[in-house]
């Protein structure tokens, strides 16, 4: 992993320059993944370990989705808990066991927590134990605030699925009856984009042959040497390298299809690995900026300010500037700037194509120092987390909620309208 | 450990956080790990806060498990101290930081003789107490913090002011209904001729703290927080407290009452001013007397109902429910347990039931058990009425950004009558039309309406869907499939396709406007509902 102090253009020499700040910033908890990892995956179940805090978090970032039975608890933590006068795994199992009779998941997820990480409870060593006790797999993730951010919550749950996916067996490319060498794509997308993602490479002739996750916990896609694995979500590094080094897969370096011009280059670097042509992908992308027009001409030399939560930053802001934005600040919690370095190139590519200078990238931003450069800018457009938007509406800069776009569709050529849609939002409305 | 998937009061350091914010001027740093400052978006979403929230976390990581987060915390308080110059600094640690033990008094004792602002340690232990409990301890902290040294000295001014003049202790940031509560006490207390001296926390300084010794009597509208303080400075002070929620005619009644009583000792006899006073505003402000006496409020005698709440307002709105308005509460219930006794004590004799827990599922079970014909609860206690298809008003904290309203809408004072009113007679009256459309066929107009759309698609038949396009129409929601449906048939035949396949759909979203509207906008906000 890339330590802090080491920016990414003593990286490599080709990539823009970074910079690290106090890391004062706001950002959702990582097991806010939880929430829409619990619907991608429809037979999980979802445990966090830890304390009131956690639950209140969940309980109230989480707003209505409480109400409707969701598929995730808290394993909340007591004072007998913390200093050991209960046995932990004699807990976990009690509530494993009531879990599984309530809901039947075919999996259960442990989210570890700051808390566990504190009190060292060892979740790696008991899961395999309890996990042949009652006869359910148990994925350990410790997704927590010590050591990530938001959706990296995310990543660290999908490195921990890699390594449960089934051993790729050459027989069963023999049964495959496709051109092209065996496709995982990996990154948690509403089950619609996944279908659009993978027929636009099926318009290419490239099958994909998994998904991580899979939308069943059986279903998780086989995995191994002649696999090739590919990203959609710039937060996935861990998984990446989890991929990479222990499961042998042979990773696509692309940048992120975000926006038609990410779509695009994600498309054209799996074709070109594959060796294939692309075929009508200039004019798809032609097709889809035409019918934005009407937006475009309302962000065109408007001026944005990306905050910095949700590790989306740099395909966003890559893609403002080929919207004709001028990005003054990109706030990054964590760049790994080689899972980044295809985007971080494209990003170049398009400051360069429109002629604007590359935004400031700034990792482990300080959201105070932050909203003082904002004072002196005075951006259009604020992408930001909850706790700054009214304060900065009220101070007259137009903001758009970070994490609507977490949550919301971002992905693929079909998707590029409701993004635009959204982060246009604060500029159409009149005042 | 145990299985929790909604809590009615959040963790201790909340409490702090909300004394901090609620003050003007204070800033609160918490000892926590990333992602632990969602107070900030709380405050920011809930309350609509225009102002930054005046919270920085002085962030726990791997690092900090190294070495110790001594000179990241100072740090921290020197800063804020420079950059907002607060009055106060409040460091609080939180359930994490608290497991790591480390000396963070000893910090705030390194930092503070460098620091223009007070510099505080919150006495918080997470484990034992909750958001609500480590409200009232601080509270109490933060104001003998300032006063004690003082008051030692012999330097605090304690004359009493020369008119009758109270504090008004309670009000919090994110506080159910405080803000309008707040102003509809202070308009009581005006026309009861009685002077404010300080509010507190809500809108209070660290400043004014210096004066509170000066009122006559301390009011403490709520159970929940601010009776530490109160009992503070009757200690010290001698300054007696009224700790009566005047929720309903006869609890103001009697709250006036305590005034004049308190009135009296001092020789100050207002007896019949007041009688004028409450006869004017029981039959001229507050329309609930009268309310009670009209021919709707006789319908709703003897309703059965429950009611779930804090300890203030569930003891409240169950003896306005059963004194004022004849309704038969079968249960009523709270979730703090630390003052079980209280509650218990309030309702006697006038419930059939009482139910103290924490647990939600438990009160959802009671609910089905007894099948009320309405709910007076939280915002967990609607949507088990949602789901049982049961009424419900909310009545109490936890709530969500529908009772932060914009409008003026007190629970207590008078026009606090009238306001409980309406939502009391709301909450039948829907359940009660609900009940008779259904027992009369429902709306005619909702058969009209779904043939009409049955027609529209109808017309559109020429569009035939191919398995895979039909898959992918049902990941849309429910609630937006039939309008995705038609825009997507529009365009098929638009662009002359025959069958409407995968391309096709794409196709058809990439160039039609979806409704960009139906976006569930999930966090902090309750308007759209799960499928």
């Amino acid at each position: 992993m890339l330590s802090d102090q080491v920016t990414t253009a003593e990286l490599h020499p080709s990539a823009p320059l970074t910079e690290c700040e106090t890391g004062i910033y706001h950002t959702f908890c990582p097991i806010s993944c939880v929430a829409w990892l619990y619907q991608r995956v429809e037979d999980s179940f979802f445990l966090v370990i830890g304390t009131k805090t956690c639950g209140y978090f969940l309980q109230n970032a989480l707003g209505v989705m409480i109400f409707a039975e969701p598929r995730y608890a808290m394993a909340e933590l007591e004072e007998g808990d913390i200093s050991a006068q209960f046995n932990d795994y004699h807990e976990l199992r009690r509530l494993c066991v009531q879990i599984q009779q309530d809901r039947h998941p075919s999996v259960i997820v442990w989210i570890g927590t700051c808390t566990t990480e504190i009190i060292k409870m060892d979740l790696e060593g008991m899961a395999p134990t309890l996990q042949a006790e009652i006869g359910i797999p148990i994925v350990v993730a410790r997704a927590n605030g010590l050591d990530y951010a938001f959706t990296q919550g995310e990543d660290t749950v999908l490195a921990a699925m890699a390594q449960r996916c089934p051993d790729w067996t050459p027989d069963r490319t023999a049964t495959q009856s496709t051109s092209s060498p065996p496709l995982v794509i990996f990154g948690s997308v509403p089950a619609t984009v996944v279908s659009q993602l993978t027929f636009e490479l099926q318009r290419q002739k490239v099958e994909v042959t998994g998904w991580l996750p899979s939308a069943r916990y059986a279903d998780l896609p086989a995995v191994g040497e002649d696999v090739y694995a590919c990203g959609v979500n710039p937060f996935l590094s861990r998984t990446a390298i989890t991929l990479m080094r222990r499961r042998r897969c042979k990773m696509i370096g692309s940048p992120f299809p975000i926006g038609p011009d990410g779509t695009r280059a994600w498309i054209e670097k799996i074709c070109h690995v594959f060796g294939l042509e692309t075929t009508g992908l200039a004019e798809r992308e032609r097709q889809v900026w035409s019918q934005l027009e009407d937006y475009l001409s309302l962000v065109r030399g408007k001026s944005a300010f990306l905050m910095g939560d949700n590790l989306l930053e740099i395909s966003l802001a890559r893609f403002l500037i080929r919207c004709g934005m001028i990005v003054h600040e990109v706030g990054i919690p964590y760049m790994d700037a080689r899972f980044q370095a295809a985007e971080l190139h494209l990003l170049m590519r398009t400051c360069e194509a429109a002629h604007v200078p590359m935004p400031r990238i700034v990792t482990k931003p300080d959201n105070f120092y932050q909203v003082q450069r904002m004072r002196d800018v005075q951006p259009d457009l604020a992408i930001t987390g909850m706790a700054h938007a009214n304060p900065l509406e009220a101070r007259g800069t137009g903001t758009k909620w970070s994490v609507e776009l977490t949550f919301w569709q971002l992905h693929g050529f079909a998707s590029a309208k409701d993004l635009l849609e959204l982060v246009t939002r604060p500029l159409r409305r009149t005042h | 450990m145990k299985l929790a998937y909604w809590m009615y009061a959040g963790p201790a350091h909340l409490g702090v956080l909300r004394v901090a914010s609620s003050f003007k001027n204070v800033h609160a740093i918490m000892h926590a790990p990333l992602g632990d400052d969602y107070f900030n978006v709380m405050s920011s979403m809930l309350e609509r806060d225009r102002d930054f929230t005046p919270v920085t976390a002085s962030i726990v990581d791997r690092h900090v498990l190294a070495t110790g987060s001594q000179r990241k915390v100072v740090a921290t308080i020197h800063r804020k101290d420079q950059e907002d110059e607060p009055d106060l600094i409040l460091v609080t640690p939180t359930c994490t930081s608290s497991i790591l033990q480390e000396d963070l008094g000893n910090y705030v004792a390194r930092a503070a003789p460098y620091t223009k602002s007070e510099v505080l340690l919150a006495d918080v232990q997470h484990y034992r107490i909750h958001e609500l409990q480590a409200q009232d301890r601080i509270l109490e902290q933060v104001v003998r913090h300032i006063m004690d040294p003082e008051r030692q000295k012999g330097t605090l001014d304690t004359t009493p002011t020369p008119t009758p003049s109270a504090n008004l202790i309670g009000f919090f940031d994110l506080g159910f209904h405080h803000r309008d509560d707040s102003r509809e006490l202070r308009r009581l207390l005006h026309g009861l001729g009685i002077e404010i001296n300080s509010v507190l926390p809500k809108g209070g300084s660290i400043p004014d703290l210096h004066q509170l010794a000066k009122a006559w009597f301390n009011i403490i509208p709520y159970r929940e927080a601010g009776l530490m303080t109160a009992k503070y400075l009757e200690e010290s002070f001698h300054i007696p407290y009224i700790d009566r929620t005047p929720i309903g005619l006869i609890e103001t009644r009697k709250f006036i009452g305590e005034i004049e009583a308190i009135l009296q000792t001092r020789g100050v006899d207002r007896h019949e001013y007041y009688e004028k006073f409450i006869i004017h505003h029981e039959t001229i402000v507050s329309q609930a007397a009268w309310f009670a006496r009209s021919i709707d409020c006789q319908n709703l005698l003897g309703k059965r109902v429950i009611v779930f709440g804090d300890c203030t307002h569930a003891a409240t709105i169950t003896k306005l429910l059963v004194r004022e308005l004849g309704i038969h509460v079968v249960c009523a219930g709270t979730y703090c347990k630390y003052d079980e006794a209280w509650f218990r004590e309030q309702v006697n004799g006038y419930v059939d039931e009482i139910l103290i827990t924490e647990d939600h599922t438990q009160v959802a079970d009671t609910i089905s058990r007894l099948e009320p014909a309405a709910i007076f609860g939280t915002q967990m206690e609607r949507h088990v009425g949602k789901r049982l298809d049961i009424p419900c008003g909310v009545i109490s904290a936890p709530a969500h950004i529908q009772n932060f309203p914009l409008s003026f809408r007190p629970f207590l004072g008078y026009e606090g009558t009238n306001v409980v009113a309406d939502l009391i007679y709301n909450t039948f009256r829907l359940g009660m039309e609900d009940h008779l459309l259904e027992l009369f066929g429902g709306h005619d107009t909702k058969q009209i309406g779904e043939s009409q759309m049955a027609e529209s698609i109808s017309n559109s038949k020429g569009c035939q869907w191919t398995p895979e396009a039909e898959k992918e129409l049902a990941h849309i929601p429910r609630f937006v499939r039939s309008k995705v449906k038609r825009a997507t048939e529009r365009f098929a035949q638009e662009h002359g396709y025959p069958v409407i396949n995968l391309e096709c759909i794409y196709l058809a979203k990439q160039s039609t406007s979806v409704d960009i509207e139906t976006i569930q906008h999930l966090l902090f906000n309750d308007e759209t509902e799960v499928q």
